[in-house]
């Protein structure tokens, strides 16, 4: 047995971390959302004001739809392009398989910002995409949508998580034991309908992890819309970001930090349960 | 007569022609030819590595042969895909479907071949009585014990009325006991169906309770196909005498039909030169309580251990010239010392090395 203090000891500065990092800022930004700010000073009296003012301002419902928008899209992008690919690797890379894991790993260890602005390169007016579409005679004149709209958003941000939702993926379809295949093939069932019958389905806790990370980390987002999104594809977390600073609006910051803490907790909440549906070994 | 197809006089069902496979510079079977006749019980056995499990994906479609057929009813089989074969496999592991229920896993194949809604309740009823899982239609097949995901893979692999159900190994996940009552269950069940099982498995004593024909692999090729009784009686090769069952071999030479090996000297039919016979330890007796026997030959040795096996005794022999050999008699009691030993010269079977 070990002693009291021993315990103690080795518990205390994980204790310490999740009280000051976590618990301490999530009571301060709780606080925060019921208070108010008049002449630029935060009075410490308690009401509602900030959470009437997120509802009755038609400004946040607009854009916290177009950031579900951008991140279900986000989501949607990164399945489609993580799922052929984890399948890819996890069926039919053969000898090569350890070397295209590290290639699709490779840009995790990339810095955001760098990744983020090497879009800002690729799709700007003067940009290689830009340049490539001219040099084509494709376009004549640089195509300016192509930055500064949700557009790039999406496509960076689905650049930057795909891993991430590739690799719960690949990690699910690694653990179907082969004789489940053999054994549907057995069966009578094409490969098409083994792969509805038995590798759908039995994927589904990394497929529903993978759109979890993608949507979530989507959601609290607000880099992408400062480097190639632009006022239009303003997302909630930019408007919290300018809350907290220019604005100097905390309480109404903290409110809608609230109101996306439940929404992405709930979320957490439901896909956990429903991974837990599909788990079965 | 080794090698001649034994019981069933049916029809053949299943012909692997002249069957090589390779993985990378591995010959795992070279150039096997085997017939499967309607309706029998065949055992592929063999060590692991000897191309049994192999050859069963082979027919199953799972694997390609690098060269030669394998035809069924007729038709070739080797060029279709696993899915359009009427061939059936019960999985060593089982590979039930961990996501489906009991019912759901056997209802798998008549699903997958799209049998009308009507048609597929009644008869997955009936596959799970077979099996005596009816109660535990609605279980997933983790809550279930090795002996009954045995049952429901069985079930679900002859729910399709294949015309060759393939069992590789199948029981080996077993306990013994339980090992013993799915024997029972597998040879009464294909009886009744008559339907035609390939079954592998490295266990000889299972092989021999099972099986109409037993076809022995090493290496990639077929050593021996015959009966159990006649793959045990009349072993063509050493390496069969002792896979199957024990023996002694004896090594020697044939002069004039007489066969000289060591301490034991027996008359023979074998050509004249060196040989090699295989001789079954229950072959050998106590020459003062053995019944009079035709072509007696007799030899003294020395009892080195004695093991008691309930209705008989093991007895390590030392004779001559410090030859061991092995003899199975009936229960007597404690022996020791010298004795005089007598068996049938014909029970000495030539076998080639």
């Amino acid at each position: 047995m070990y002693s009291r203090l021993y315990k103690l000891a080795i518990s205390l500065p994980p204790l310490a971390w999740v009280i000051l990092f976590l618990l301490v800022p999530y009571v301060l930004m709780f606080a925060h959302s019921f208070w108010q700010v008049t002449d630029g000073v935060i009075i410490h009296s308690w009401n509602l004001q900030q959470y009437k003012e997120l509802f009755s301002n038609s400004l946040y419902p607009t854009v916290f739809f177009r950031t579900l928008r951008i991140a279900a899209s986000v989501t949607l992008l990164s399945l489609l392009l993580g799922y052929p690919l984890a399948y890819f690797l996890s069926f039919h890379a053969g000898p090569r398989k350890e070397l295209l894991y590290q290639l699709v790993i490779v840009p995790l260890w990339v810095s955001y910002l760098v990744r983020g602005y090497a879009w800002k390169t690729i799709l700007g007016t003067d940009g290689v995409l830009n340049g490539a579409l001219q040099y084509l005679h494709i376009t004549h004149e640089p195509v300016s949508a192509l930055l500064y709209s949700p557009f790039a958003v999406i496509l960076m941000l689905t650049h930057i998580y795909t891993p991430f939702v590739f690799l719960p993926i690949y990690a699910s379809l690694e653990h179907i034991p082969r004789p489940l295949l053999e054994a549907s093939h057995d069966l009578g069932a094409s490969p098409r309908s083994t792969f509805f019958r038995v590798l759908l389905p039995l994927s589904m806790p990394g497929l529903l992890a993978g759109a979890t990370f993608a949507f979530v980390l989507t959601l609290g987002d607000f880099l992408a819309p400062l480097l190639v999104g632009g006022s239009s594809s303003n997302m909630i977390a930019n408007i919290v970001q300018s809350l907290f600073g220019a604005a100097y609006d905390w309480p109404l910051g903290a409110a809608i930090s609230v109101f996306i803490l439940i929404i992405t907790v709930s979320l957490l909440f439901f896909t956990e349960r429903i991974e837990k549906r599909w788990t079965f070994q | 007569m080794t090698a001649a197809v034994q019981g069933s006089p049916d029809a053949v069902l299943l012909e692997v022609r002249a069957v090589s496979k390779r993985f990378g510079e591995k010959d795992v079977l070279k150039t096997l030819s085997l017939d499967i006749a309607q309706g029998e019980f065949l055992t592929l056995l063999g060590e692991s590595g000897s191309g049994k499990t192999t050859l069963l994906r082979l027919i199953a479609g799972f694997e390609q042969p690098t060269s030669g057929e394998i035809w069924m009813s007729g038709a070739r089989l080797d060029t279709l895909p696993p899915y359009n074969r009427r061939v059936n496999t019960v999985f060593q592991q089982y590979a039930l479907f961990p996501h489906l229920s009991v019912c759901e896993n056997v209802a798998y194949g008549l699903r997958a071949s799209n049998t009308p809604k009507a048609e597929i309740a009644p008869r997955v009823e009936q596959a799970l009585t077979m099996v005596r899982m009816s109660d535990y239609a609605n279980s997933k097949p983790a809550k279930l014990s090795g002996g009954q995901q045995q049952r429901v893979a069985l079930a679900r692999a002859l729910i399709n009325r294949p015309q060759l159900l393939l069992l590789d190994e199948p029981l080996s996940a077993l306990d013994a006991n339980l090992r013993k009552e799915m024997q029972a269950e597998l040879k009464s069940l294909q009886r009744e169906l008559g339907i035609t099982f390939l079954f592998v498995t490295h266990d000889q004593e299972e092989a021999m309770a099972l099986s109409d024909r037993i076809a022995l692999l090493k290496d990639g090729g077929l050593e021996q196909i015959a009966s159990p009784r006649e793959i045990y009686a009349h072993p063509a090769t050493a390496y069969t005498a002792q896979f199957i069952g024990q023996t002694n071999l004896l090594s020697g030479t044939v002069r004039s039909g007489i066969a000289d090996c060591g301490a034991l000297r027996f008359a023979t039919h074998a050509p004249d030169g060196p040989a090699l016979f295989s001789l079954r330890p229950e072959s050998i007796s106590l020459a003062a309580s053995a019944p009079q026997i035709p072509d007696a030959s007799l030899f003294r040795a020395i009892i080195r251990q004695q093991f008691f096996g309930g209705s008989s005794e093991l007895l390590e022999l030392n004779c001559i010239g410090n030859q061991t050999l092995r003899a199975r008699i009936d229960a007597c009691g404690p022996l020791s010392g010298e004795h005089e030993f007598v068996f049938s010269a014909s029970s000495a079977i030539p076998v080639k090395p």
